[in-house]
């Protein structure tokens, strides 16, 4: 049956800020298995419409269903890796521990992690290769290192369906290549991967499935079929060839 | 008064206690409102409880230190809850609401405060004793309170440590792991607002805030870790209250609330230079050091490029044909010459085999990190 | 009322103007704590002057103290600057323990120094009239009203003076320093003129109570103006208005004229904050309910814009499947009902073309990010008035 179920359903999804529309009755179904990118001009609600489905804003209309559940239900199914600015890298931690966070979910509340979830964590950070930084104070680490140790904090959560926003944003060429691999590779072993981007250039080569925003959703579907002239001009305006050639 | 009187009199050591036990749970909650961008708010809260300690006593007629307790965690919390208001319902910052309620509030107390100095009933003097501290008027009871308040913080603080890291790091994250972040939040502010209350009969409304505050920034400097930032404060909190307490005991006429709130500024000072990662001096140091060795590295690039195209790399040079070159100074040269790169031979400079290996590979890297 | 009375509550409407004006900018720029650390840290600077000129009306002490009060601006911008602690923690570190020094000193030349805690706290407005300044063995009046006035009339011509400059640095900075008024230059100017001000106003109303006469008239005047200079008068006339509102007060309670002139600004600010027509807690809550029906129905004709299966379009839909309650559902379909936004046959809803066009336009509003939007398009199709 959970096959059947799609691992992201929205209907009629509507968000507003202080009653100042963002998302506009967005209706929006995200197979299983697949890799979606989330495309818009800015201030198209891209990163309104992943924090809707993970329930941190809530929407004045319509509903998600993660697996068929509203989200609160699927807590443990869904992993989230924020925006890296969204957080305060001066804080007293090191790498390892924020990648331990990610365990404090399935843990639960007050029981505290042991050997179990450090292995994982430990794990998680040498798949993203940065086990050498595990005791890296994390304000001494690059953009591009801060991205793979929130991506590390996700991986642990071992969930089915990862949502990122903007995990490109201000990092170097190799990490970005170390995290789109990655990426196939949980995209091959059957998860579900939904990517606010914004480089519409690396759309085809990352991304086998898409969805174009612009306060209304515009299209979703995969990349091959839907990925063209007319929708990026539906999104962007008519200045959508600037945006591709840059 | 000597020394010794700390260890055989009673009063003071019930005193000490006090203040001992209030410095550390403020540094231990300090550290949360710190790292949470609270700083202010400790400041507006402590101001706002001022009412109510006046209130309580005009109403119930008597001077009892836990009913003045209760009626300035009410008013404190009926500050709290109109700041946040303000911010959320009206276009005014919240900058402008901390100092909104704090001096509005504080005025209103002060208004009553003079009020309850000209009323007949005898008892009134003492309330002053809120404005600034006086950690003499401390007695064992208040020692009990403050150690229970502590313990029970100290062990919601290990039971939900987990989730509290996680809130003050990534709040919306927290969320989205299924936490309840409403709850966490309330929690961890009710427990600041209750040590702020429990201390103004020690430091007083008007500085409590820095007792928060100052044991927390400077236990920061020293620390990446969160768990040893908080035992750090504590104990700097500790030793700010105790020290306050025994220079303010010492004099006369001194309240102990300025004394802690400059022992504990004396900590901050000394963390904010001298800690070894962080610390302006170091940091000074460091980017000197750094600076120096850069003007090394550039002069040294700079004689290679001289020197490689003669046959001989040894061959002697004129050393005026470096003043076209920035950052060249005696200094650098003397530098060079000690470290066996370059030998000076009267007014003319040459490279050794060192120095010559040295800068091919320093200047192969430079090229590379060009591509 | 005796010419006593009268220059009592002339010398505190003085205090409340001198205040209000530099408060207005402070609250604008969102630096209003900043005034809160300059009126406790002046207090060393004051007990100093106090000690040199044995004079708390002297100009040399005026500027001493006003000189800490810069000094602690520097003091806290150079700690933000390391990135050692958040900004506000940098605010919160410096004051109280400037604030300390002065107690300290107060305390420990109790005997030789007449100034005491509660002046320092409450100010000594009561007794300031006794102060006299004589010119050639004439009586012209209180000194500090001659000291406040001073003050007064130095901020209002540099306000007059530099108005343009002070409203673009404020509204926009990054235009501002295009335009080559440097930000620095106004932002020090800002911060002397403060200080100044809160030195001259503390010797009537004391260190805390400095604060709530800054920002309190800026801030209610805020809740009721766009305009600065609206804002600037509103701000002025709250602070005289609570000078002698309080002084009566006082009087009255037999209590601190200042901690009643801080009591009536708190009554003042209170008021507004529940009832000001745009800014107040129930306008706010009355727009926001309004709101709340003008987005639903957008969303609701967007909706059917968006669908055109029949499904999608029953009435029943609106309550199961957008998520609404049964009695927002209620009133949305019958405000575009009324609005002939939409028809309804057989359960089933459609756009008219009225509602075609509007929801059209709505989006394309929408899309386009502008602010006043939906009002334009209130307007231009007569809506939300039946």
């Amino acid at each position: 049956m959970k096959d059947q179920l799609p691992a992201i359903q929205i209907d009629d999804l509507t968000v507003a800020y202080d009653y100042k529309p963002v998302l506009w009755d967005i209706d929006l179904v995200v197979p299983e298995g697949v890799l979606m990118a989330i495309v818009g001009p800015n201030g198209a609600g891209k990163s309104t419409l992943i924090k809707s489905i993970l329930g941190i804003i809530k929407p004045i209309a319509g509903s998600v269903k993660v697996f068929g559940k509203p989200y609160k239900k699927q807590v443990d199914k869904v992993a989230y890796v924020p925006q890296k600015g969204s957080v305060d890298w001066d804080f007293p931690t090191v790498a390892l521990d924020v990648v331990m966070m990610g365990t404090y979910g399935s843990l639960g509340w007050i029981k505290r992690p042991g050997q179990k979830e450090k292995k994982a964590s430990l794990e998680a950070l040498e798949k993203v290769g940065m086990l050498e930084f595990k005791d890296r104070q994390i304000s001494q680490l690059s953009g591009g290192q801060q991205q793979r140790i929130f991506l590390a904090r996700a991986l642990v959560q071992n969930a089915s369906i990862y949502l990122m926003d903007e995990p490109f944003q201000g990092v170097d060429a190799t990490t970005e290549k170390a995290i789109i691999n990655i990426l196939k590779e949980l995209r091959k072993a059957g998860k579900t991967l939904i990517v606010v981007h914004h480089d519409l250039q690396t759309v085809p080569e990352y991304f086998d499935w898409v969805t174009f925003l612009n306060v209304k959703g515009i299209a979703s579907g995969k990349v091959k079929d839907i990925f063209n002239d007319d929708n990026l001009t539906k999104t962007y305006g008519i200045n959508y060839k600037v945006a591709v050639t840059q | 008064m000597e020394l010794s009187d700390f260890f055989t009199n009673y009063t003071l050591r019930t005193i000490t206690l006090g203040t001992t036990v209030l410095g550390a749970i403020c540094g231990m909650l300090g550290s949360f409102a710190v790292l949470r961008k609270q700083s202010l708010l400790g400041d507006a809260i402590s101001h706002a409880s001022l009412p109510g300690i006046a209130l309580a006593f005009i109403l119930t007629g008597v001077k009892d230190a836990n009913l003045i307790l209760i009626g300035a965690l009410i008013s404190g919390l009926i500050g709290t809850f109109w700041i946040k208001g303000i911010v959320r319902r009206t276009r005014l910052k919240s900058d402008t609401a901390l100092g909104l309620i704090l001096s509005l509030f504080f005025g209103f107390g002060m208004l009553l405060l003079t009020f309850i100095q000209k009323m007949p009933n005898a008892n009134q003097a003492g309330l002053d004793k809120y404005l600034f501290g006086q950690a003499a008027t401390l007695v064992e009871q208040d020692v009990w309170v403050m150690a229970t308040v502590t313990g029970v913080s100290l062990i919601v603080l290990l039971l939900f440590w987990k989730e509290l890291k996680l809130l003050l790091f990534d709040a919306d994250y927290t969320k989205t792991l299924g936490f309840n972040t409403k709850f966490l939040d309330i929690l961890i502010t009710s427990f600041i607002v209750l040590a702020i209350v429990m201390g103004l009969q020690t430091v007083g409304v008007v500085l409590m805030s820095a007792m928060l505050l100052a044991p927390a920034a400077a236990a920061r400097q020293w620390t990446n870790s969160l768990g040893t930032m908080i035992i750090l404060a504590s104990i700097f909190g500790a030793f700010s209250g105790v020290f306050g307490t025994a220079i303010s005991a010492s004099q006369d006429n001194l309240s102990t609330g300025p004394v802690i709130v400059l022992v504990a500024a004396g900590f901050v000072l000394i963390s904010f230079v001298f800690s070894p990662s962080r610390g302006i001096l170091f940091r000074e140091l460091r980017f000197r050091q750094n600076r120096k060795e850069l003007h090394l590295k550039k002069t040294l690039t700079f004689m290679y490029r001289i020197v490689k195209n003669h046959d001989d790399i040894t061959h002697p040079h004129a050393i005026r044909i470096l003043n076209n070159f920035q950052g060249f100074t005696k200094k650098t040269l003397t530098k060079l010459e000690e470290q066996e790169l370059i030998k000076i031979a009267g007014n003319e400079w040459s490279m050794t085999h060192k120095g010559y290996d040295q800068a091919s590979t320093m200047y192969n890297e430079l090229g590379k990190s060009h591509d | 009322m005796t010419s006593i009375q009268v220059e009592i509550q002339l010398i505190a409407a003085l205090v409340a103007m001198a205040c209000a004006i530099p408060g207005t900018f402070l609250v604008l720029r969102k630096m209003a704590m900043i005034s809160d650390a300059i009126s406790h840290s002046i207090l060393p600077g004051i007990v100093l002057g106090f000690f040199i000129t044995q004079d708390l009306n002297s100009p040399l002490l005026i500027l001493l103290a006003a000189l800490t009060g810069v000094i602690t601006v520097v003091m806290v911008e150079f700690i933000q600057k390391t990135g050692l602690v958040k900004a506000d923690t940098a605010i919160g570190l410096v004051f109280p323990a400037l604030f300390s020094i002065g107690v300290i000193l107060i305390a420990k030349n109790a005997n030789d120094v007449h100034l005491d805690i509660d002046a320092v706290l409450l100010g000594e407005l009561a007794f300031a009239p006794f102060d006299r300044l004589e010119v050639g063995g004439t009586d012209i009046g209180p000194k500090s009203l001659w000291v406040i006035g001073t003050i007064l009339l130095i901020s209002i011509s540099l306000l007059i003076l530099f108005f343009k400059e002070l409203k673009l640095s404020t509204f926009d900075k990054g235009l501002a320093a295009t335009l080559g008024f440097s930000p620095m230059i106004l932002h020090y100017g800002l911060m002397t003129v403060s200080s100044v001000t809160i030195v001259g106003a503390f010797d009537a109303v004391g260190a805390v109570l400095v604060v709530a006469l800054v920002i309190a008239p800026a801030a209610t005047a805020y809740l009721l103006t766009n305009d600065l200079k609206k804002m600037l008068v509103l701000a002025c006339l709250f602070g005289v208005f609570s000078a002698i509102a309080g002084y009566w007060m006082a009087n009255l309670l037999d209590a601190s004229i200042a901690g009643s002139m801080t009591t009536v600004l708190g009554i003042l600010f209170f008021l507004v904050y529940l009832f000001a027509p745009q800014q107040g807690v129930f306008s706010v809550y009355f727009r926001e309910r309004q709101q709340r029906k003008e987005v639903s129905l957008l969303v609701f004709l967007l909706h059917l814009q968006n669908h055109s299966d029949s499904k999608e379009r029953h009435v029943n839909h609106l309550q199961d499947h957008i998520n609404w309650q049964k009695v927002q559902a209620r009133t949305v379909l019958d405000l575009a009902k009324r609005n002939n936004l939409i028809q309804i046959s057989n359960q089933i809803a459609s756009l008219t073309p009225k509602g075609e066009e509007f929801t059209q336009e709505a989006l394309r509003y929408i899309t386009t990010n502008k602010e006043t939007a939906i009002e334009e398009l209130k307007t231009k199709f007569f809506l939300f008035r039946g």
